[in-house]
């Protein structure tokens, strides 16, 4: 076998020299430890695009209203950018435990866990609700038999272990269509309510639905199925009105106190059990950054118009004015604090 | 000889050999299934390049090319794909090509037939069917760590002291999460077999009467590989990177598992035109470590969307032009590498 010589002499140097950087002359020294002539202390600017950035995760149900306040704030502040993730209620707290995010976006208030573990990593959370939403529960748009359905019957249909297959085992008026049952993954604060609300226990629920993360994969699911039922967020009906069909909800056993979804209904709580609250999770250190400021600001101001466009109910006067309040007294403490 | 053969052929058709006969028929009925065959793929392909195209046409403009995502399917445009994926493959390329090409040369030109070499062979052409999103978990539970470890090192508050002589300070880098690097180093996972596979296929059509001439000149094996082997195998070499390449701009599988953004209207380092690049070259510095987004992920989204005029599906077939007009250009730089390579060769 031949061997290549043309490395020669100034490889084997070059090789020597490097070799013994890496294991003698360097280390890696933080600047306070360093003193003296190397490092005046400071962190030096980072390097790079200029651009300031917003980090975003969490809630599929928050984030139909994140992405329209997002467009409208980057055409407001040049050089501001949202960078936005959609994954789930969980997952954003997952993130924000970890330190990673600015802002997480959630359709539930925050477990006491994920509270602990924030507090353990030292993160403190400004918790503003931002919208109401009436999770809607919604059939094949060509479903013709049913109009309303109580809580009872939702929860025989959605309780873990539970043995309805076909529309008639639920009631007998209905005719023998399989039930096909869709509906968010257990990352997702839609799916922590919707059980708490109709199974009474959270993150119990049937093994017979397909759950994915994505709403519009759960709106297709559907919208294919004559048989198929499904849960979200207001918005994602109301972006889909041809397709699927909201269902009037009862929270007595009598389908004639049965509601429709409407902002009014929803407004006034008559939407029961299943109205509830939207939130953003501000981490109190990036409110000291201008921009983190900015977006948070804006969503409880001009953002308030882009919730009503997307289908939820906006804050009345009285909310939006104590979480501004509440958003300029945490500003005002983290900003003293420096 | 032709004549004996017209000959044989007339004497086939008036002959009385009726298996020969039928023998004939079966072969040209054959021959008409597959011209079918092939004719109808092509038809159905032509159709849904058609279909798309036509549902395109109402938002392939100008402007689409330079607009961010939006909720707004009339203001939606692509940018931030274009400049992920562009960044994406620059760096897919950058990692996958030396490694690849360094790879197949070291296989086929200077390993002796060991057990680990053919194991190393043999399971070249397993990895190059392993699905996508294997890479993707990969990526997600390797380099993703990897990479946000490296955050407390460029954090800016770091010096390096070099041997006592001098000190350097560390760049202070904002490396996110999904950057792509990480991508990139996903995306080297999965095109690398194709590349390593093609690049042998080039090498190995490369007949050893040059390499034995070489030799017998005098040349080194470096001299022997560097000036002959590889230069004659550069087309096959070419061809082999380029189509690897165009895979991994249609990928989506893998750089969603690493938490690409998907709503996005950020292009790495901020850098939105070609001139930006020239007026403050600091900010390729950051490209890398910059978050991104990709032309099959922001295609995927579109498609799902949810709209009654389906408004989304025009943004989404104009995204699959825009991604077809691409990967056409790349394959014409690869005919022209090829064409040019080819002229350079003369034995």
């Amino acid at each position: 076998m031949i061997r290549c010589n043309g490395v020669g002499v100034t490889g084997n140097l070059l090789c020597l020299f490097s070799v013994m950087l890496f294991t003698t002359g360097c280390s890696v020294e933080s600047v306070d430890n360093a003193g003296g002539d190397g490092g005046g202390g400071a962190v030096a600017p980072a390097v790079g695009s200029g651009v300031r950035r917003i980090q975003v995760d969490g809630s599929s149900t928050v984030a139909k209203v994140a992405a329209a306040v997002q467009e409208e704030f980057e055409g407001r502040f040049a050089d501001t950018k949202v960078a936005l993730k959609v994954t789930g209620s969980g997952t954003g707290f997952k993130e924000m435990i970890a330190g990673r995010i600015d802002v997480a976006n959630a359709s539930r208030g925050v477990k006491e866990s994920e509270l602990a573990d924030c507090a353990a990593n030292g993160i403190e959370l400004l918790e503003l609700r931002i919208a109401l939403d009436g999770l809607t529960v919604c059939v094949n748009a060509e479903n013709d038999w049913v109009e309303a359905v109580t809580v009872g019957q939702l929860n025989r249909i959605w309780a873990a272990g539970s043995e309805v297959k076909t529309w008639k085992d639920v009631d007998a008026a209905w005719p023998d269509e399989p039930l096909a049952l869709f509906g968010p993954g257990e990352e997702s604060g839609t799916f922590d309510f919707f059980t708490e609300e109709i199974n009474g226990e959270e993150d119990s629920i049937t093994e017979n639905y397909s759950a994915s993360a994505d709403d519009n994969v759960t709106i297709t699911g559907i919208a294919g199925e004559k048989g198929g039922m499904g849960f979200f967020g207001y918005a994602y009906f109301y972006a889909n009105q041809d397709k699927v069909k909201a269902l009037k909800i009862s929270a007595t056993d009598d389908p004639a106190d049965a509601v429709a979804p409407t902002s009014e209904t929803v407004k006034s709580g008559e939407y029961a059990p299943l109205s509830r609250p939207l939130f953003i999770y501000v981490k109190k250190e990036s409110l000291k950054k201008p921009e983190v400021q900015d977006y948070v600001r804006f969503f409880l101001t001009d953002g308030q118009k882009m919730v009503g466009d997307v289908g939820y109910v906006p804050l009345d006067d009285a909310e939006l004015k104590t979480a501004q309040e509440a958003l300029e007294a945490a500003i005002s403490e983290v900003t003293a604090a420096e | 000889m032709s004549i004996s053969l017209q000959e044989t052929r007339v004497s086939f058709r008036q002959g009385t050999d009726s298996l020969l006969r039928r023998r004939l028929l079966h072969s040209r009925v054959f021959r008409v299934v597959c011209l079918l065959l092939t004719y109808s793929s092509l038809g159905i392909l032509g159709i849904l390049m058609g279909s798309v195209f036509w549902s395109s046409l109402s938002r392939l403009a100008p402007d689409f090319l330079s607009n961010h995502y939006s909720m707004n399917p009339v203001r939606c445009g692509i940018l931030a794909g274009i400049w992920g994926s562009f960044w994406l493959v620059m760096l897919t390329a950058a990692f996958s090509i030396p490694i690849g090409v360094g790879s197949a040369v070291y296989l086929e030109e200077m390993a002796s037939d060991t057990w680990l070499v053919r194991l190393i062979r043999i399971n070249l052409s397993n990895l190059a069917g392993v699905p996508s999103i294997v890479y993707g978990i990969l990526g997600l539970s390797a380099f993703r760590p990897l990479m946000l470890s490296l955050q407390t090192v460029f954090d800016g508050t770091r010096v390096v002291n070099v041997m006592g002589l001098f000190r350097v300070r560390i760049l202070h880098l904002e490396i996110f999460d999904g950057s792509v690097l990480i991508g990139a180093m996903t995306m080297s996972l999965v095109i690398l077999p194709i590349v390593i596979i093609a690049s042998q296929e080039a090498l190995r059509a490369i007949p050893s009467s040059i390499r034995v001439a070489s030799l017998a000149l005098g040349a080194t094996r470096w001299q022997t590989i560097w000036r002959q082997v590889i230069p004659a195998a550069l087309p096959g070499i070419a061809t082999g990177v380029i189509l690897a390449v165009s895979r991994a701009i249609g990928e989506a599988a893998p750089i969603m598992m690493i938490g690409v953004l998907t709503v996005a209207s950020m292009c790495p380092g901020g850098i939105e035109t070609p001139l930006q690049m020239l007026q403050d070259p600091t900010r390729l510095i950051a490209v890398p470590f910059d978050q991104f987004t990709a032309m099959p992920v922001e295609i995927y989204d579109w498609s799902k969307q949810p709209d009654p005029q389906d408004r989304f599906t025009a943004v989404a077939a104009a995204g699959i032009v825009v991604l077809l007009l691409v990967l056409l250009l790349i394959n014409a730089a690869a005919m022209i590498v090829r064409a040019r390579a080819g002229r350079n060769t003369q034995w």
